[in-house]
């Protein structure tokens, strides 16, 4: 019940809810204020793939307000030994009040949450979901636009195999944003989730070109293509490097347009965006602190205050 | 109105009628009664049918489906009569109706999905997404499973 596996799991409600949880944490995720409302906690951090900012994030979260972390990696362990994930999850709910899990297959997520009673929350299962990287991004829209009605926002890149494009276009379309998916064909968004969106009645827009998207959009939201998940290397070639942005392009962008990107960037943003208006990447990357707080204090049924003094 | 047997009369069993054209080799498949089984199974194809142009008929000797069979014939005829006989009558009829989830039916054909390792002790997972058209996907992975596929993977 307090699991997040996909956004499904969360109601429109809840999820405005946690956005504004995380708006007062603010000041805690700086270190500015000491809340140390998950004190005595401790959360299992399972990563079975590698991580930055997720897994540092989340972290630095439990940390700030009080909890504690233990940082499980596959490598070398028992897993290495072949240990089921079921039988290392019973292990994980002996030891931690809360998990965080980011694995390869995808599924992963939803198999521990049904495989143990303590919360479960999805930090990306292969090309599956990114629930919580959806969280840190909404926030970072609503932060910039006051709302998610209405906006036209712009999904780039892999849509195919990046997960959080995933939960995010399912959320986006429940606040009722419009959708225009820029992709090469070979990478373009999943059958499910297209017929999805179409079925909950979303403005969906496909197209392989980026240049067409940009006047119109408030968000683009930029991926890497992942080298990681393709199958082989001339696959990649053809498609690494299609879609770039520079400060130039913003000239043809509206004003309050925000150029997004879940990170790390490998060459679509270019460094001469960094200084522009538009550029929030680095804002969402911190974003990731608060909204994950206030993903672990609801997991953990801890309420955040309604004030919190700074 | 009596129809004309183009198979003889079963004394206990199940008749499956209303099995889509073509289709009746699939359901055997389903219902596993291919394998580890000796009912008699007697199987008409392609006649003639006022409610559907062409059906199939199955009669499983000795064999009432219960509950977790009536499912998985629901997912490839769910449009399907069931009529259990006893001695040469029929003494109840069953309603074919497609759960919303589907337990250890059929395994996920996703070669990604978390359920790929046999190890892994829980049951596999099928959720059913939309009825008309049928729409299944694994309840784990959320990757969409074809018909031909769940046949070909049933467990
Ligand atoms: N003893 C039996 N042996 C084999 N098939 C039978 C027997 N009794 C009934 N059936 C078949 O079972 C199905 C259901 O029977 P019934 O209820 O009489 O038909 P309907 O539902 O079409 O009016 C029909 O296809 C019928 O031919
Ligand atoms: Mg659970
Ligand atoms: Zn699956």
């Amino acid at each position: 019940m307090s699991d997040v596996v996909t956004m499904d799991d969360l109601s429109n409600e809840e999820i405005l809810s946690i956005l504004d949880d995380s708006e007062r944490l603010v000041p805690v995720a700086r270190g500015d204020v000491h809340l140390p409302l998950l004190q005595g906690k401790v959360l299992a951090n399972m990563f079975y793939e590698n991580s930055t900012r997720t897994r540092m994030s989340f972290e630095t979260a439990m940390k700030r307000l009080g909890g504690s972390v233990l940082n499980f990696t596959s490598v070398g362990t028992s897993v290495a030994k072949g240990e089921t994930l079921y039988d290392t999850m019973q292990m994980v709910e002996g030891y931690a009040d809360i998990a965080v899990i980011r694995h390869p297959r995808q599924g992963a997520a939803q198999y521990s949450a049904d495989a143990v009673d303590i919360p479960v929350l999805n930090a990306g299962d292969g090309a599956g979901n990114h629930p919580t990287q959806t969280m840190l991004d909404l926030f970072t829209i609503r932060e910039a636009h006051g709302t998610i009605e209405g906006l036209n926002v712009v999904l780039v890149g892999d849509l195919r195999y990046g997960r959080t494009v995933h939960s995010l276009s399912h959320a986006l379309i429940r606040f009722g944003a419009k959708l225009t998916l820029v992709s090469p064909e070979a990478l373009s968004m999943p059958d499910e989730i297209v017929s999805d969106l179409r079925s909950a009645g979303a403005e969906v827009f496909e197209t392989s070109d980026l240049g067409d998207a940009v006047p119109d959009a408030d968000v683009i939201y930029m991926t890497r293509i992942q080298k990681e998940r393709f199958p082989d290397e001339d696959e990649y070639a053809k498609v690494a490097g299609i879609y770039m942005l520079d400060a130039n392009d913003m000239h043809g962008a509206k004003d309050g347009m925000i150029v997004m990107h879940p990170l790390p960037r490998v060459g679509e943003l270019h460094p001469s965006l960094d200084s522009t208006p538009n550029a929030r990447y680095f804002q969402q990357a911190f974003n990731g602190v608060p909204t994950r707080m206030a993903l672990l204090c609801r997991g953990l049924g801890v309420t955040i205050p309604k004030e919190v003094n700074t | 109105m009596s129809e004309m047997r183009r198979v003889t009369a079963i004394c206990n069993g199940t008749v499956i009628d209303h099995i889509p054209a073509g289709h009746a080799l699939q359901v055997i498949r389903m219902l596993r009664i291919d394998t580890n089984r000796s009912n008699p199974v007697s199987l008409v194809m392609n006649v003639p049918s006022d409610k559907m142009g062409r059906k199939d008929v199955l009669k499983i000797e000795d064999l009432e489906l219960n509950q977790e069979e009536l499912d998985r014939l629901a997912l490839i005829s769910p449009h399907a009569s069931v009529a259990i006989i006893r001695n040469y009558g029929v003494a109840e009829k069953r309603v074919v109706e497609l759960a919303d989830e589907l337990v250890n039916v059929a395994r996920c054909t996703f070669s990604n999905c978390i359920t790929q390792n046999d190890r892994e002790p829980l049951p596999q997972k099928l959720r059913v997404v939309s009825r008309d058209p049928i729409e299944i996907r694994c309840y784990y992975c959320g990757k969409g499973q074809s018909m031909e596929a769940i046949v070909e993977n049933v467990l």
